[in-house]
């Protein structure tokens, strides 16, 4: 078969149009995310009088800092999906979050007593926190994975990577809801532990699942 | 044409081919073809690799090109996304056949197209991964790559409905990507 044989048959290929790769991810993340709501509700539960507390500093740091994660995370990976692209501007976009973070922390240094500080940053159950937001990201990094497939990134195990980050802000930004420790310094070690796991995990299924 | 126009040139072929236009997507992919080659002759000749094997890469990565014709953003230069595509290929191409290889391949514009591919080459990889597709798939490609046979003739030579061609077809397209990127070169 010569290659004009083969541009013959590519292109007779061609009459279909492809999906284009917004649909794909929405297609994927609509129920990824839906089923994560399902299991937040039915194996976690929210918290108990969770609107009652919506004002509280704490917990709406807490909320938006997953949330702007999940956000730029999720924009990186439509950007990784596609070669060629570049990914400077969103890579030092997602700087803002550990940048935040560490500013909210030194915030809580100041506003709490010394003596409390160790009673904040291990909070009331941590490896609750560890084991949950692993689980809720789960079914995320699955359907983003699969959208990724339909895409080309550059390289895999990166790309894989930036899948893991996004699930694993999502099912922070879902576990925030759930969890009853809110200080950032909380939020700063588990809640960062538990993600970079996930984004571990999403870097080793991205070097098997997304080779093209 | 210089670089830049023709680079635009595309984006609008690539733009209309990925709408489902048949015609200007052929057009495109005729006109990356000489640029990919001479693109991958410069790449894999350091590494005492045949025209042969070029003329492999070109082939593979016209597969890629069209499997992941979605991943171009149709607001996005063409240029850079043909380029990482072509980059992407080359680099596993190198890989596989044991060598580790930098390329840069930052323009396509200062390479001449190289048109010398010669009808009569003997182009070994697809024709072998050709032979291991299934019966149907593999009749279907071969109707209307080599035979030129449109979907339409295709089925009723096979006695297929047009679906079945079609479907058919994009299947075996993508397993021969598959191939040549899991098989032994």
């Amino acid at each position: 078969m010569r290659t004009d044989d083969l541009i013959r048959a590519l292109a007779a290929d061609g009459a279909a149009p492809p999906v284009p790769l917004r649909q794909t991810f929405a297609a994927a993340l609509i129920p990824g995310v839906a089923i994560t709501l399902i299991f937040l509700l039915t194996c976690l539960g929210p918290r108990p009088h969770l609107l009652a507390l919506i004002g509280d500093p704490r917990l709406t740091f807490k909320l938006c800092i997953t949330l702007l994660l999940s956000v730029l995370s999720g924009k990186l990976v439509t950007r990784i999906a596609r070669p060629g692209a570049t990914l400077r501007s969103i890579i030092l976009m997602l700087g803002i979050v550990p940048v935040l973070l560490i500013a909210a922390g030194i915030v809580e240094l100041c506003a709490v007593p010394h003596a409390l500080w160790g009673q904040r940053l291990i909070g009331s159950n941590a490896i609750h926190c560890l084991k949950s937001i692993p689980f809720l990201a789960a079914v995320p990094l699955v359907s983003v994975l699969l959208a990724l497939r339909q895409g080309a990134p550059e390289h895999p195990a990166w790309a894989g990577a930036a899948a893991g980050l996004f699930a694993g802000a999502v099912g922070a930004a879902f576990y925030a809801t759930h969890c009853p420790d809110d200080s950032p310094l909380f939020v700063a070690a588990w809640y960062t532990l538990a993600i970079v796991f996930v984004t571990a995990i999403g870097a080793l299924g991205g070097a098997r699942v997304l080779r093209w | 044409m210089r670089g830049d126009e023709q680079e635009k040139q595309w984006a609008l072929l690539m733009r209309a081919g990925n709408a489902g236009d048949v015609k200007s997507y052929k057009r495109l992919l005729e006109q990356v073809t000489p640029v990919l080659r001479a693109a991958a002759r410069r790449a894999l000749a350091p590494a005492g690799m045949a025209d042969t094997d070029a003329e492999d890469v070109v082939q593979e990565t016209l597969l890629a090109i069209h499997l992941k014709r979605q991943s171009w953003d149709e607001n996005a230069p063409f240029g850079p996304w043909l380029r990482a595509i072509a980059r992407h290929k080359m680099i596993d191409a190198l890989r596989r056949r044991g060598r580790r290889v930098n390329l840069p391949i930052d323009d396509f514009s200062e390479l001449l197209p190289d048109d010398k591919a010669g009808p009569e080459r003997l182009i070994a990889d697809i024709d072998r991964y050709l032979d291991a597709l299934p019966a149907g798939q593999r009749k279907v490609v071969r109707a209307i790559g080599v035979d030129g046979a449109s979907i339409a003739d295709a089925a009723a030579r096979l006695s297929m409905s047009n679906g079945a061609v079609r479907v058919a077809l994009h299947r075996g397209l993508a397993a021969l990507a598959r191939k040549f990127r899991t098989e032994e070169p």
